[in-house]
């Protein structure tokens, strides 16, 4: 819902780098998005192309790396992937378990010339 | 020649620093925050209402009410008699952790225990955006249906209290406790479930006492 929002705050730390870098123009955007965090690719990619329409980031392809959610069992230490929306320990049907993976919300890095 | 750029740049990097930021505001002044979120209409504010009247005699209560645009929920809880600030965050769909930090210069934190706030009924983004509070309070209303968790289980899953309200409806819906219980034990085994109706007061005593020993535990 708020991807407008994020997406700005992405466009203006590249802008930043564009301009330490000196780059003329942004090729590639790489973001990770957990899939534990409520921002959508879809609606990211939308926003990213109605707001690239001019400016450094123009025609500059978006990617997204999605990452899966992972827990730790902190009793039998047991490292799973959630599937679906069931955090218990599959090996020991534990109920300490903590998100060590899917929280991400970063830019990766750029590419320009 | 193209070149790349590493960056590893948080995107909320903004927001978690304005939430440290108060957590040791708030932990300084000895004040215990707790966020309290769901959808529009599950009861946040009537919650509020009835757990300041049964709790202001014992404990110092603050709260800040987030809303898109009005005061109406502020009135409610000012006319009962405890420190309240109000934030339009002007059509945004969650409170952020700068919008709280200018709330909390205007509250009287030295004379405040145990500070709620009110976040804009939503179910999805307020769960993203951390404040600095101490415990994330979740409310679920019966009228809303038991497949909530399963739909929107971020929320469910940050959440350390989850507040079943409207009980008092719950035999003029279909919602199955049962499956409610269930799922929400899958997504987060560990939150403390309260089954409560502000309107008839059922299950407050619970959630009181369990408000009462959280103020009192916490160093
Ligand atoms: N029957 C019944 N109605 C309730 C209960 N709790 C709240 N309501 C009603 O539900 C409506 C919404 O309650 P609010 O407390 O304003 O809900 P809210 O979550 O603060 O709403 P927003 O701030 O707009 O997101 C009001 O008409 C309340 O009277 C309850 O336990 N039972
Ligand atoms: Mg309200
Ligand atoms: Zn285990």
């Amino acid at each position: 819902m708020h991807e407008l929002a994020l997406m700005q705050g992405i466009l203006e730390q590249v802008e930043q780098k564009v301009v330490e870098h000196a780059l003329k123009k942004v090729t590639r955007v790489k973001l990770v998005v957990g899939k534990m965090t409520a921002a959508l690719p879809d609606a990211l990619r939308f926003c990213f192309s109605v707001l690239t329409e001019d400016g450094p980031c123009a025609g500059a392809e978006l990617e997204i790396e999605e990452r899966e959610i992972v827990a730790a069992c902190s009793d039998c230490k047991e490292e799973f992937t959630v599937r679906g929306i069931d955090f218990r320990c599959p090996r020991c049907n534990g109920r300490n378990t903590r998100v060590v993976q899917g929280n991400e919300l970063y830019i990766d890095f750029i590419e320009g010339e | 020649m193209s070149k790349k750029v590493e960056m590893k740049t948080r995107i909320l990097k903004t927001n978690e620093d304005w939430a440290g930021r108060n957590r040791e505001v708030l932990a300084g002044k000895g004040v215990k925050a707790l966020n309290l979120m769901s959808s529009p209409g599950s009861g946040k504010t009537t919650i509020l209402e009835r757990t300041v009247e049964s709790l202001r005699d014992e404990i110092r209560l603050g709260v800040i009410e987030g809303d898109l645009q009005t005061e109406l929920d502020a009135e409610r809880i000012r006319r009962l008699g405890i420190p309240v600030y109000q934030i339009e965050t002007g059509g945004g769909c969650h409170l952020d952790a700068e919008m709280v930090a200018r709330a909390m210069e205007q509250l009287p934190l030295e004379e405040i225990d145990l500070l709620f706030i009110e976040n804009v009924g939503n179910l999805v983004c307020p769960a993203e955006f951390d404040l600095g509070e101490d415990l994330k309070v979740m409310v679920a209303s019966v009228t809303e249906g038991h497949d909530k968790p399963a739909k929107y289980p971020l929320m469910f899953r940050e959440a350390s209290v989850i507040l079943v309200n409207k009980m008092d409806l719950v035999s003029a819906t279909d919602f199955d406790m049962e499956a409610f219980a269930r799922d929400v034990a899958k997504i987060n085994p560990k939150a403390e479930v309260f089954w409560v109706s502000a309107k008839t007061g059922a299950g407050f005593e619970e959630w009181c006492e369990w408000l009462k020993g959280y103020v009192k535990g916490k160093p």
